[in-house]
């Protein structure tokens, strides 16, 4: 059993109880006015690293759960769960977002890239080799928002300077402090990248 | 978050016609980026969500008669990268800058940043808009290091969270508002409001209409936003300022002049507008204009320094804008 499956298997009684609370919210009726879906769960189809899921989702739950929790995709963190840290960065149509802030039903049509979309087989991706060669990590929380935010930045800005790089980048919290390390790697990945290695 | 039913339109007609008469019947939902987080917080707990980003009517940036027309789904990232902004409007693209993210410049719109709710401390943490306890507000004897300097008789105490509101009020743009019934412009000045009550919003926005577009008048003026950070990554400013100069020649024609951040809405600042009329941007005429903005200044007790941080905004703006193109 993965350590994730045990952390769910024991955590599901929580879970369920809260589940419950949640619905059992009395909702007034909503104004009438045209076509709507929900609040219960509605077939919703994600295409997430090439590949579509078909999902069953209340329009309230965020890209970051689906991904975490109905799909264990748990490469992007939840940490602030706000829009502030950047830990669950994510790239939908070609741009850096913040999972936890985009509802999993608004997404449904767009190419969704996380970490674990951005590897040739274990060939590590540009990025991801170059953070690991410049130590640009401590307890590594942040560092799959971190790539994918890089990875961006990138495919918009091939040639950066380290300044361009620090201000890329500030979407991103690292409270190890490894800042220094990630923009040099972000440096090194940009001439990698150029080299056509990864193309 | 609570339950939602969630809806889909395509178009404005569609959209107005989901939206509720009473707050907490319907919210709009653009880039989310304010609106979620308040659903996760409970501070807003509506019924239905209406999702705006695939009406194409509410998209787009382009010319119409004497103005620049800015959908209101506009990202702040499209609004950055536009040719047309950066030429006429270093203002908008400045301000739109400094929200440091890539990914919330990319997710957040025009629109949003109108309407996203105040980052108050006290209102974030479910204390209320107005921060009332038994009868009187929270703010003034309390942690108030981030709230107003200006406009705060009560019992409003907050400050406006838009970046782009203070440039917009010095270029005397104007928002298109849409209801089921019909559609009304609103100057922007005019959009902002200080409210009086619990009940009342600090937008003038109604529950049943839906902004549209910004329309920013393309009347040549020399214009900047300068903003004053704790930290260059993401955050609100602690003061802002954003400068509207007409010029006749080397010398001022009209300026408007418009603090951000440090009042309940942005804050026109028409001493500063006086000081400036028929003068050249100097350091010394800069730096007359900056003290005349702040003199009406009336700090809390722990908010004295963002008058000088708003003084140092206002002459760094006016020098900005002298300095760029018209």
């Amino acid at each position: 059993m993965s350590r994730r499956g045990f952390i769910r298997g024991v955590g599901i009684g929580g879970g369920a109880l809260g589940t419950g609370l949640l619905e059992k919210e009395a909702l007034a009726a909503p104004p009438a006015g045209g076509k709507t879906e929900g609040p219960g769960p509605v077939p919703i189809t994600l295409n997430i690293n090439g590949k579509p899921y078909n999902l069953n989702l209340e329009p309230r739950v965020t890209l970051l759960d689906a991904l975490r929790n109905h799909l264990d995709l748990t490469g992007a963190k939840k940490v602030c769960d706000r829009a502030t840290c950047g830990a669950c960065t994510v790239i939908v149509s070609g741009k850096v977002v913040y999972s936890c802030t985009v509802l999993a039903i608004d997404a449904q049509g767009k190419e969704i890239q996380t970490i674990e979309g951005i590897s040739t087989g274990n060939r590590l991706h540009p990025v991801s080799a170059a953070f690991v060669n410049h130590d640009a990590q401590q307890c590594g929380y942040c560092t799959p928002g971190f790539v994918m935010a890089a990875k961006g930045f990138l495919d918009r800005n091939p040639n950066p300077t380290l300044e361009q790089a620090e201000h890329g980048l500030c979407g991103n919290l690292c409270r190890c402090g490894t800042y220094v390390g990630m923009r040099k790697a972000v440096l090194e990945a940009s001439r990698e990248m150029k080299g056509g290695r990864h193309a | 978050m609570q339950a939602f039913e969630y809806a889909n339109p395509a178009t404005i007609q569609e959209a107005v016609a989901l939206l509720g008469s009473r707050w907490g019947e319907a919210d709009v939902l653009a880039g989310g980026t304010d609106q979620i987080s308040l659903m996760k917080e409970y501070l807003h707990t509506p019924q239905r969500v209406v999702n705006i980003k695939n009406i194409k009517e509410l998209g787009g940036i382009h010319r119409a008669g004497g103005n620049l027309r800015i959908g209101a789904t506009v990202t702040l990232d499209e609004l950055m990268e536009n040719a047309e902004v950066r030429r006429a409007f270093p203002s908008l693209h400045q301000a739109a800058e400094g929200v440091s993210s890539p990914q919330i410049r990319n997710m957040g719109t025009v629109g949003g940043d109108l309407c996203q709710r105040p980052r108050c401390w006290y209102y974030r943490n479910g204390c209320g808009l107005l921060a009332m306890k038994d009868g009187r507000s929270l703010v003034p004897d309390g942690e108030n290091k981030y709230h107003a300097i200006f406009g705060n008789s009560g019992p409003a105490y907050f400050v406006s969270a838009s970046s782009l509101g203070p440039a917009l009020v010095a270029l005397g743009a104007k928002v298109k508002l849409v209801s089921a019934s019909g559609s009304r412009e609103v100057a922007v000045e005019k959009f902002f409001v200080t409210p009086q009550n619990e009940q009342s919003r600090e937008i003038a926005l109604l529950p049943n209409e839906l902004l549209t577009e910004i329309l920013v008048p393309l009347a040549p003026t020399h214009n900047a936003t300068y903003e004053v950070r704790q930290k260059e990554a993401l955050d609100w400013p602690l003061a802002a300022a954003s400068v509207a100069l007409k010029m006749k020649g080397s010398t001022v024609a009209s300026a408007r002049v418009v603090l951000g951040h440090v009042a309940p809405t942005p804050w026109p600042a028409a001493q500063a507008d006086q000081a400036l009329a028929g003068k050249a941007i100097t350091a010394e005429t800069a730096e007359e204009a900056a003290k005349a903005a702040v003199a009406g200044a009336t700090p809390l007790s722990q908010n004295g320094y963002k008058v000088q941080l708003a003084r140092v905004a206002v002459k760094r703006a006016l020098l900005q804008a002298a300095r760029g193109r018209a």
